[in-house]
């Protein structure tokens, strides 16, 4: 015997349902009165600083099925690669970008548009930079714990090459899962796959 | 870095403890039907925090509404209140350290007294209560505590098995110090047998992970002549100290 550690067991996850819209975006399923408006569904005002990007976004399933019961939440640093964060301490970040948003999959099409900015490189632990990307976090009803994955641009092709992160990926055809593409209106387009040959490489992290 | 580095009002830029994968549902549940098609079937990556995973948003207590932590009263007209049975849901956030978890955001939704959720999607015959939304939020204190006032929500059926009923639950969602944390779980009530029927409450393999999930109703706070109290602690990842972090040199 030793002594006791103490520590607690993380709440056990279970599955967002159905129905996360009426806790998450009520606003987005015609629960209105409550809150002014859905949390997280702006990112940017007109100060915020740097590049206005646009992602549409999808999560599909095994048969290739967009989910229209799905919710996203992405968080990024800002134009300078800061996170508006109390555990950043590099720096102070653009007060006119909390750098988090929410959005519920479309109920018909499957899709959700983010309007943010282009995030900054971030230093991973041993300083090297990070290419700049975007953290996502997906639910669904019949998703039974969130699933953390990034999204990387196209176009940072010698940052994406130097990423720390894409280089832990044993299986390289398995790192174009996490680049977005660009569509030809200039917008960035992220497939999240669930299953299948594209499946897109989801992190325990 | 601080004269007290043992303080924990000073921002914790520590990496989270690893997940225990065997504590929670793992992706694929087969009796739970929907995860068929929606568990990811490739290994995860297993990668230390990073700054990305380290840091999250701030919620201020100043955007949140009076009745926000209401749910009694927060979709009701003037002078009307949900119908159901009235409680409270008291409880604290911590981290697996033991510590109580400040500034963090709560949100949940559940179904009414009938076991009917207002959304377009919901086709249950159980009747709307024209004076219940289902949702609310609040943001815990300086210890971690929080607490709302909503009725006790329904058992209702659902498509899975030809007889498949969820046990009255409420939803929450929770949002702590880092994006690593991010949790939605599920609350569930002291002493309904049918917890234990439940193809999604099984998908969690561990029998104590699932009795950490259920609400004590606590006598102690109950308010008399008004509200019975249950109490729901949650917990989220703990986080390493970064007093005698590692650092790789050369780089
Ligand atoms: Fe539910």
């Amino acid at each position: 015997m030793a002594q006791a550690l103490n520590r607690l067991k993380e709440s056990a996850s279970q599955t967002a349902g159905p129905y996360v819209h009426i806790g998450l975006t009520p606003n987005f399923c015609d629960i209105k009165g409550v809150y002014p408006a859905d949390l997280g569904a702006t990112m940017v005002n007109e100060k915020t600083k740097g590049e206005r990007i646009t992602i549409r976004a999808r999560v599909l399933d095994g048969t290739g099925t967009p989910l229209k019961d799905a919710l996203i939440e992405i968080w990024q640093a800002d134009a300078d690669g800061l996170y508006n964060s109390p555990s950043e301490m590099r720096g102070t970040a653009d007060p006119h970008f909390a750098g988090w948003g929410r959005k519920a999959t479309d109920m018909d099409t499957g899709e959700c548009v983010f309007e943010t900015i282009k995030p900054g490189r971030v230093p991973f632990k041993n300083g090297r930079k990070m290419a700049p990307h975007i953290s996502f976090w997906i639910v669904a009803r019949g998703i039974n714990i969130g699933l953390q994955t990034r999204m990387y641009f196209p176009e940072e092709e010698a940052a994406n090459a130097e990423d720390p992160v894409l280089a832990r990926i044993e299986h390289k055809v398995r790192v174009p899962t996490l680049i977005a593409q660009r569509a030809a209106d200039g917008a960035y387009v992220f497939d999240i796959h669930l299953q299948g040959e594209k499946e897109t490489v989801f992190f325990d992290i | 870095m601080s004269a007290d580095p043992f303080s924990n009002r000073k921002p914790e830029t520590g990496a989270f403890f690893q997940r225990d994968r065997l504590w929670h549902p793992p992706a694929f549940t087969p009796d739970y039907k929907t995860s068929v098609l929606r568990s990811p079937q490739k290994a995860l990556l297993s990668l230390d925090n990073t700054l990305s995973e380290i840091t999250g948003p701030v919620f201020g207590h100043n955007m949140l509404g009076e009745l926000d932590n209401d749910l009694i009263h927060n979709f009701a007209k003037p002078g009307e209140s949900a119908i159901g049975p009235r409680i409270i849901v008291y409880g604290r956030v911590l981290d697996e350290r033991g510590k109580g978890v400040p500034g963090a955001l709560l949100e949940f939704w559940q179904a009414n007294a009938g076991g009917r959720y207002r959304h377009k999607k919901e086709g249950y015959l159980a009747a709307l209560d024209p004076n219940f939304g289902g949702c609310g939020r609040t943001i815990t204190n300086e210890e971690g505590n929080y607490a709302f006032r909503t009725i006790q929500p329904g058992p209702y059926p659902w498509p899975n098995g030809v007889n498949d009923w969820r046990p009255a639950h409420i939803h929450f969602s929770v949002f702590g110090h880092g994006f690593a944390q991010r949790l939605i779980t599920q609350m569930y009530f002291e002493g309904d047998p049918m917890i234990w029927q439940c193809p999604i409450v099984k998908t969690i393999p561990d029998r104590a992970a699932v009795e950490s999930l259920i609400a004590a109703l606590d006598r102690e706070a109950t308010i008399p002549m008004d509200a019975r109290a249950y109490k729901f602690d949650i917990v989220l990842r703990g986080r390493r100290s970064s007093l005698f972090e590692n650092r790789l040199e050369g780089n």
